[in-house]
């Protein structure tokens, strides 16, 4: 077990805006409240994966939406309280822990704010490794466990609790839900003994965002190149080095879906890069030909300072360094492909591993 | 002719310009009032050029009186921010992102309504005139009367910030609001932030305007006069009166153009050395590199599109403090010419150590002549690795580039900077933030609404560009300098059929006549 105080939290949003491949929502919200939290409530307590009791009871908090909405629409403040409540009693058990349902993004920090105002401890994983746009989507689906009940809450006070056959039919449901509650909501799902957690989950991952983050704020402290310091750490590879030269966004059904179009700069000049995304960046393709996608991570770097760039903070004339990172290993079966390779998002592609195709430098 | 001037928080600098010929310059410190400092750069600039008051056509003024007194907390105004959310947003209130001191310097006076809209244009709450009067009245009764007005998801619908708006005009005659939708895009905290900032401005910007206004006409100069924007265009005075924190950032962008005006050097590191702080920026084809992350001012986070900027406390009127040698951030500011050393005044700054060291001749040399060699020697090796640390900083590869020096301070630096593939100090270097602002650029913008129902939605960003550089052609821009610098495109998903709000910026140097 250790403590996560104000700075530990900001490294975490830093870090984790790398594992969220653009989507996630910018954690620069999340890590507002958080902090306020702390403030108010005293710090959080962390425990990794193997100190926690198999016959604990752990629900993951979590906001679903559209990233470009979340900017704007700040949260009021104790929806995701209502929803983590609202599951509990439904439940009828005393929840021991919490956790992020996705490492990328603003998700990654969602739950810290329940853990801080509820006094609840936080499990150092995720079901993501990263992010991913939907709520099925994740490494507890592989293992059988189920999304329902399903807790969600607007900032109105409005709330439902669904029960489902499957996962997917959650995040039908509660998508539709969500782009009625204006495209943001606040859910608590996935309640999971510790046992078969330990299984299921991708152990560690708050605690890498948190590595990341630390590792470029130190390097740029240090003068240091933040993007070479990243790629080592995530054993990624540069990808692509450009300048966006148009960026398409809408919020279509419930995601923030769209398109950026880099130039090529450097290395990569007189190539173009496209990279296509729903919430979180799908694929990259380099002159029309596809490169790298989905399960594997795609992440926009500042190209001076090597911080993170988010689909809704890309603007024209943004000049970034394009990173791929191996995914998780419980993706790269086919299970999981089928659950979240380039297939389920209408590529007619198959999944080739990023270090099948990109040499480290 | 046209005149440039650039009032900084040390000196004011004024160049005369023919065309794109220097004619003349002068530098003069910065006055308390500004007024008298402005008018007597322009008094003594005629005078050495023999040019008459009517000869000149414009007049272009560039200062960073708005970001130094956000970044210093001095003359701003109390301000109030009504944001339009309510349930929403209740988390994170206006300002709480803010520096504490920043905030208490200007009343933390925020209030929360029920309204703004949802992504797809439903309102989130109904509009509530009555709150909306009630929290007018309490601005009121606590005497403040510049308001910034905020409201979630306003760049897709403005509505409820106009409604907010006009209620409190009739509360607070005369009030000055700052609406955020006038000011800034997407990202409700950002764009509120940027109101927040031009509402505490506003009385700066009345008097610091008047200034102008006021120098302008003792001078008899009855040219229309414009003031610098953070993206190297002008903006007129009435709208800069109103809009004071458009000119954030237009200090280093005016230094930057004009380095790679006078150097013809287009890929290079700035260093403008001012009498207080030092701007280190890179030139790429010409411009200044623009930052990609959210940029701070005085603390507090923005979305501007403004230049990649490093500033640090190093100018001509930086302290020098011995055991241990302690350069800067603290400057003697405009009162250089009464405090240091060499001008008779007692206190060591880098100045003195320029002139004692014999790499500068102004002042009275023989007022530094006892000060310890190797101590001298000491502290301008400092200077040398001050600037050598920000050019590296800055650099976005290992390899050596072209380092320009410009403004007043830059006599510090005699020898090769590390890093550097070369040193230039260009003609009239000491001058090139008010050649910058003489050389302005124009800019032509498109907002509007565009139908996908006959175009697609490339046709419409195609159909934007195009409108823009019309604009600015017929601003009087150059035809082959003419480009895009802003496309910013909103979904308006609550349209009938599908429509996209298009915000499309193309800047161009102004054409100047003989």
């Amino acid at each position: 077990m250790r403590e996560l105080r104000a700075q530990n939290i900001r490294d975490i949003a830093l870090g984790a805006a790398v594992l969220g491949t653009g989507g996630g929502g910018d954690p620069y919200i999340g890590m507002l409240m958080a902090i306020q939290a702390i403030e108010e409530y005293g710090p959080i307590h962390l425990y990794s994966l193997d100190e926690i009791a198999d016959d604990s009871l752990i629900v993951p908090s979590a906001m679903m939406g559209a990233p470009t909405v979340i900017v704007e629409k700040l949260p009021k403040g104790d929806e995701t309280i209502a929803a983590f409540q609202s599951l509990e009693r439904y439940l009828g058990h005393k929840i021991d822990y919490t956790m992020p349902i996705e490492a990328g993004g603003m998700n990654s920090i969602m739950p810290l704010t329940v853990a801080a105002r509820l006094m609840l401890p936080v499990v150092d994983c995720d079901g993501m490794g990263r992010a991913f746009p939907e709520i099925q989507m994740v490494t507890q689906t592989l293992y059988g466990i189920s999304s329902t009940p399903f807790a969600m809450a607007d900032e109105k006070g409005n709330s439902a609790l669904l029960t489902t056959t499957d996962n997917r039919w959650t995040e039908t449901f509660a998508r539709t839900l969500t782009v009625d509650m204006g495209c943001t909501a606040f859910i608590a799902c996935y309640a999971t003994r510790g046992q078969l957690l330990k299984q299921a989950a991708v152990a560690g991952t708050l605690s890498f965002a948190e590595q990341i983050g630390r590792t470029i704020r130190e390097t740029q402290a240090a003068h240091g190149d933040a993007i070479e310091a990243v790629r080592e750490l995530t054993h990624g590879f540069r990808i692509f080095q450009g300048k966006v030269i148009d960026i398409q966004r809408r919020t279509v059904a419930g995601f923030a879906r769209g398109e950026a179009v880099l130039e090529g700069t450097h290395a990569d000049s007189g190539h173009e890069l496209r990279v296509q995304f729903q919430n979180e960046h799908l694929v990259a393709m380099r002159d029309g030909e596809v490169v790298m996608s989905v399960p594997d991570l795609i992440t926009m770097l500042d190209q001076e300072k090597g911080e993170p760039v988010t689909t809704e903070g890309l603007r024209y004339g943004f000049r970034v360094v394009v990173l791929g990172i191996p995914c998780d290993a419980k993706w790269r079966t086919p299970a999981g492909l089928k659950l979240v390779g380039p297939r389920y998002f209408g590529y007619a592609i198959d999944y080739v591993p990023v270090e099948q195709r990109f040499r480290s430098e | 002719m046209h005149i440039g001037i650039d009032v900084g928080s040390t000196n004011t600098d004024a160049v005369l310009m023919k065309g794109t010929q220097v004619v003349s310059w002068y530098k003069t410190p910065t006055t308390h009032d500004v007024t008298s400092g402005i008018t007597s750069a322009l008094t003594n600039l005629l005078a050495q050029s023999g040019a008459k008051p009517s000869q000149v056509n414009a007049v272009m003024i560039g200062t960073t009186h708005f970001t130094n007194a956000v970044v210093e907390r001095r003359r701003l105004s109390q301000a109030a921010c009504i944001r339009l959310g309510l349930p929403a947003t209740a988390a994170l209130p206006p300002m709480i992102d803010w520096p504490p001191d920043l905030r208490e310097t200007i009343g933390n006076h925020w209030y929360l309504a029920h309204g703004g809209h949802e992504f797809d244009g439903r309102v989130i709450m109904p509009f509530d005139e009555q709150e909306i009067r009630g929290i007018a009245r309490q601005i009121r009764a606590k005497g403040v009367d510049s308001i910034a007005i905020s409201a979630v998801f306003s760049p897709v619908d403005q509505a409820h910030e106009h409604r907010a708006a006009q209620i409190v005009a009739e509360e607070i005659p005369g009030a000055d609001l700052s609406i955020s939708s006038e000011i800034g895009r997407i990202g409700l905290l950002e764009r509120e932030n940027a109101a927040i900032m031009n509402a505490c401005l506003r009385d700066l910007a009345k008097a610091i305007v008047n200034s102008f206004r006021q120098s302008l006409k003792e001078m008899q100069i009855d040219a229309p006069f414009y003031i610098s924007q953070n993206d190297g265009t002008l903006m007129s005075a009435d709208y800069a009166e109103k809009y004071p924190v458009f000119t954030f950032a237009s200090g280093p962008t005016n230094s930057m153009r004009g380095a790679a005006f006078l150097s013809g050097v287009k890929e290079a590191m700035v260093v403008d050395i001012g009498g207080t702080t030092s701007d280190v920026g890179m030139l790429v084809h010409g411009f200044p590199r623009e930052a990609s992350l959210a940029v701070q001012v005085g603390g507090v986070r923005t979305n501007f599109r403004m230049p990649d900027v490093y500033s640090f406390g190093l100018g001509g009127g930086s302290l020098v403090r011995r055991d241990p040698l302690l350069i800067g951030p603290q400057s003697v500011g405009y009162e250089l010419t009464s405090k240091a050393l060499i001008f008779g005044g007692d206190v060591l700054t880098t100045s003195d150590i320029a002139v004692a060291a014999g790499v500068a001749d102004f002042g009275d040399k023989q007022r530094v002549a006892g000060l310890d060699p190797a101590f001298v020697q000491d502290a301008l090796d400092r200077i040398q690795t001050m600037v050598a640390e920000a050019v590296d900083r800055m650099k976005t590869s290992a390899a050596p580039i072209p380092v320009i020096l410009v403004g007043g301070g830059s006599v510090l630096i005699s020898k090769p900077v590390q890093g550097a593939s070369e040193v230039i100090k260009p003609e009239n270097y000491a001058v090139a933030n008010a050649i910058g602002a003489a050389i302005a650029q124009v800019g032509g913008e498109t907002d509007r609404v565009f139908s996908l129902e006959k175009l697609t939605r490339d046709q419409a960003l195609d159909q934007a560009k195009q409108e823009a550089i019309e604009k600015v052609l017929a601003a009087g821009a150059e035809p082959g300098s003419v480009q895009i610098v802003e496309v910013e495109e909103v979904p308006l998903a609550y349209l009938p059929s599908s429509a996209i709000r298009m915000h499309v910026k193309a800047i161009g140097d102004l054409r100047i006549e003989g």
